[in-house]
């Protein structure tokens, strides 16, 4: 009778485990779940951050870190590129046209929203695709990616959307979620010499260093961009950073907008949701 | 041209706290561009400060100062809606003058 | 009182020659100072600038030695975040203060700035210097004729990410 009984329990037991492994295949992706747990991982190793606080990278980890910050800050040295970024989103295309006529509410106070998945084209469309899509829709050439108009552009644009909690949508068309699930594969991937993915250094040792800098956390990583690096002596785009990471790192950088990369962006965006965003930043 | 200049003045009653962002590379000299030739230092001076005719802060820079560079003092006096007259010179001889009035 | 500019060549020739003290720009605190050196008017020290170690562009700049205050207060970070841009900050709790200049001993050339301070003008001053590597960061004062000073150690690092 015993025997029976343990068989019994044993076998509810395996059945029990077995209705809770997940009844699809093992790539299926939620990313409300995804983002819940990214954000509870992050509250959680950091309990006296505030969630608002992590858009502030390094300087929300380290006291004499932020204190530096809060110094620039007062008249920061994006500022140059913040004018020039304003007055280059009002001039005119030589066809008559502004920026302002290729976004929803003239493009101001919409950087929240990006990047998004455009339907129509079938991928993942960021700021900075979306302003040259809009240069070569209206007969202009289009821009480097990593800095000087194309970082002043999308510094005024995020300037315009500042304390805007970032909005990024996943439409149920299938291949948005294959965009986001695109995304944190790649995030999650170790690559180059160095072996490490984004994951090693902005998950596992957010907060510590890496010789001697402070590892910014990946929750709200790109709400500041773009950024002055001191390090660049200048500005640089989301593009520019990926890039400079990958090489870096000692891998070989896609080139600026590949679809790794937007999807990227798309995932650690969309991560970002209800954070602020506080673009331009100011970083090491 | 625009002005490299950019300054925020305020008044408190008492005193006037100034901040000043310049653009300018603040060359030093000792940096290498990518080709491997010296970049010859390119750096301002001499920056001063006027209200009412009066010099009340002038700044003597090397090099050393950072690029784009910031400076913050402040002086006794000057009210909302006087004018502040800030101008510099660099190595090269080159100079920047602007006006701004005080908020 | 009008203070005249220091960009006239012909006038700038004149102070460099002069072993009279010229006192234009000083104020009331003009006459406690030692005679014929560049921090005593609105000429540029372009000498105490072409020192290399803190000693020898402080000799040049004020003739003297400088005794450390807690008077004077340096605010530098522990460390670094970027060697590039190091905001420094000094005030001083002293009266008469005529020049503010702030050092950084391993840089190549020692003195980073040099700030003249109008009767009128709180002696304060913040500022964002380029620091070569770990280095005493060093402040002096001068007030009522007197130079006093403050150190701090400020750590730069090589960055971690390649650079």
């Amino acid at each position: 009778m015993r025997s029976m009984i343990h068989f019994a329990a044993a076998a509810l037991a395996v059945l029990a485990l077995l209705s809770v492994l997940p009844a699809v295949a093992d790539d299926a992706v939620d990313p409300v779940a995804d983002a819940s747990a990214f954000q509870s991982y992050f509250t959680r190793k950091f309990p006296h951050v505030k969630l608002e606080d992590f858009v502030n990278g390094p300087y929300s980890m380290n006291e004499d870190m932020r204190r530096q910050w809060q110094e620039i800050e007062q008249f920061p040295p994006y500022e140059f590129a913040l004018e020039a970024g304003k007055e280059m989103f009002a001039k005119p295309f030589r066809n008559g046209k502004t920026y302002a006529d290729c976004f929803p509410n003239q493009g101001i106070g919409i950087r929240q929203n990006y990047p998004i998945f455009d339907e129509k084209q079938g991928k993942v469309v960021t700021l900075e695709l979306a302003l040259n899509q809009c240069r070569l829709a209206n007969g202009e050439a289009p821009l480097s990616y990593v800095k000087d108009e194309m970082a002043a552009l999308t510094a005024y644009m995020a300037y315009t959307s500042r304390g805007k909690p970032f909005d990024i949508k996943i439409p149920g068309d299938p291949r948005a979620l294959a965009a986001y699930q695109d995304g944190k594969r790649y995030f999650y991937t170790r690559r180059g010499q160095l072996n490490f993915s984004c994951a090693s250094c902005h998950v596992q040792t957010a907060g510590e260093r890496i010789r001697a800098e402070v590892l910014a956390p990946a929750l709200g990583i790109l709400n500041a961009m773009p950024i002055y690096r001191s390090e660049w002596s200048g500005m640089g785009t989301i593009s520019r950073r990926f890039i400079t990471c990958n090489s870096q790192t000692r891998g070989v950088p896609l080139d600026a907008q590949d679809d790794e990369y937007r999807d990227l962006e798309y995932y650690l965006s969309y991560l970002g949701n209800g954070l602020p965003i506080s673009g331009p930043g100011a970083r090491p | 041209m625009a002005s490299t200049i950019r300054v925020r003045a305020a008044s408190s009653g008492e005193t006037t706290e100034v901040q000043a962002l310049i653009q300018h590379p603040m060359d030093s000299g000792y940096v290498k561009d990518a080709q491997g030739a010296i970049i010859p230092p390119h750096f301002i001076q001499q920056l001063t400060f006027e209200h009412d005719d009066k010099t009340v802060f002038v700044a003597n820079w090397g090099p050393a100062v950072a690029k784009d560079p910031y400076v913050k003092f402040s002086f006794k006096g000057g009210k909302k809606g006087d004018d502040l007259k800030i101008s510099w010179v660099d190595n090269k001889g080159d100079t920047d003058t602007t006006t701004a009035k005080i908020q | 009182m009008i203070i005249p500019q220091g960009r006239d060549p012909t006038r700038r020739l004149i102070l460099k020659g002069a072993a009279t003290i010229t006192l234009f720009g000083l104020g009331d605190a003009a006459f406690g100072l030692a005679p014929s050196f560049a921090a005593a008017n609105d000429k540029y020290p372009e000498e105490a600038f072409k020192q290399k170690g803190s000693g020898d562009a402080i000799k040049s700049l004020y003739g003297r030695t400088a005794e450390p205050s807690d008077k004077v207060k340096l605010d530098a970070p522990e460390i670094a975040e970027n060697g590039a841009v190091v905001p420094i900050s000094v005030s001083a709790d002293l009266p008469g203060v005529t020049t503010i200049s702030i050092l950084v001993s391993e840089n190549p050339n020692a003195l980073a700035a040099s700030y003249q301070i109008p009767a009128g003008t709180v002696p304060s001053v913040a500022n964002r210097l380029k620091m070569a590597k770990t280095s005493d960061v060093i402040a002096i004062v001068e007030a009522d004729g007197k130079l006093y000073s403050a150190t701090k150690e400020v750590k730069v690092t090589v960055g971690g990410c390649g650079g």
